[in-house]
């Protein structure tokens, strides 16, 4: 039986949109308000899907106890209300927008040992979501 | 292909306890939800349906039918009762999300005969869970075979 397992997490930071390859005023139009130099925030939510045999001695997938606890420290500790462009390496070279966001924390949760880790959704706000499955399966768009 | 989804809610109790293991292993791995006198949720279930609609109808299925088939299948079977008890065929079984999506996955598959049962979404909160899509491989939405089908 194929089963996903979905945890829906939430976490709140700033960020702000800029890329060094680009003119000021190139990033301004392109951007937008999100060029901003002080930066603007938002409430994340982020939803891991986990896969696996399913114990029939629990029942379940994965204990939600050890993924609360895997996804506690690996991406909300660092990332939530903080400033991603400069607390979080990644972000102090490529530009924190969703779909890096997104990538980032599936590269994160990888390593978790009690399940497949399968795919991550990041809402930046509830206008817009992202998805992201690996490298093989490529980034899905909501706008 | 076409993905048509129906809504559900319903409202049951549960607990997790595995008889092989001692009180103090239920606690531990079970926590709250080993509590004896149970607890409940009010579930959401998501039932996506794919096929391509009949030109003569415009319709995958008919969504009467397919609501009647809910309420038969899952409401009259799990709707404000003790699960763990009251539902055969979870007896034996810890009545987790994965657990409850599967038994209601094996309870629709065969009773939807316009177009096929693609998944079965189960949440027992809006934070928690479960997609099943039964033993098929196929590809689901966002996979790059289907990507463009349905988002």
């Amino acid at each position: 039986m194929k089963l996903h397992l979905w945890r829906r997490y939430k976490f709140c930071a700033s960020h702000r949109l800029h890329s060094a390859q680009l003119g000021e005023e190139e990033n301004r139009r392109l951007y937008g308000k999100c060029n901003n130099p002080y930066g603007h925030g938002h409430n994340y939510v982020v939803e891991v899907a986990v896969s696996g045999p399913v114990d029939p001695a629990t029942g379940m997938i994965a204990n939600l106890t050890d993924l609360d606890a895997f996804v506690e420290k690996e991406i909300l500790e660092p990332f939530d209300h903080k400033y991603l462009n400069e607390e979080i390496t990644e972000f102090q070279k490529n530009i924190p927008t969703t779909e890096n966001i997104c990538i980032e924390i599936f590269n994160r949760l990888r390593a978790f040992s009690r399940a497949k880790l399968e795919r991550v959704r990041v809402e930046e706000t509830g206008l817009n979501s992202f998805e992201y499955a690996g490298e093989s399966a490529g980034v899905a768009h909501e706008r | 292909m076409v993905y048509l989804t129906r809504k559900l809610e319903f409202s049951a109790s549960h607990l997790y306890h595995n008889p092989a293991f001692s009180a103090e292993e239920n606690r531990r791995v079970f926590g709250k939800c080993n509590n004896p006198h149970g607890h409940g949720h009010n579930y959401v279930l998501e039932v996506t349906v794919a096929g391509e609609p009949n030109p003569a109808t415009g319709m995958v299925l008919d969504l009467k039918e397919l609501k009647e088939i809910l309420q038969r299948e899952v409401s009259d079977r799990m709707d404000h009762r003790f699960l763990n008890y009251e539902v055969p065929e979870l007896a034996g079984q810890i009545p987790t999300c994965e657990n409850i999506a599967t038994v209601i996955w094996r309870l629709l598959e065969s009773k939807i005969t316009s177009g096929h049962l693609y998944r079965v979404r189960l949440y027992e909160t809006p934070d928690l869970f479960v997609d099943c899509y039964g033993e098929s491989n196929g590809a689901h939405p966002g996979t790059p075979s289907a990507a463009g089908d349905a988002r």
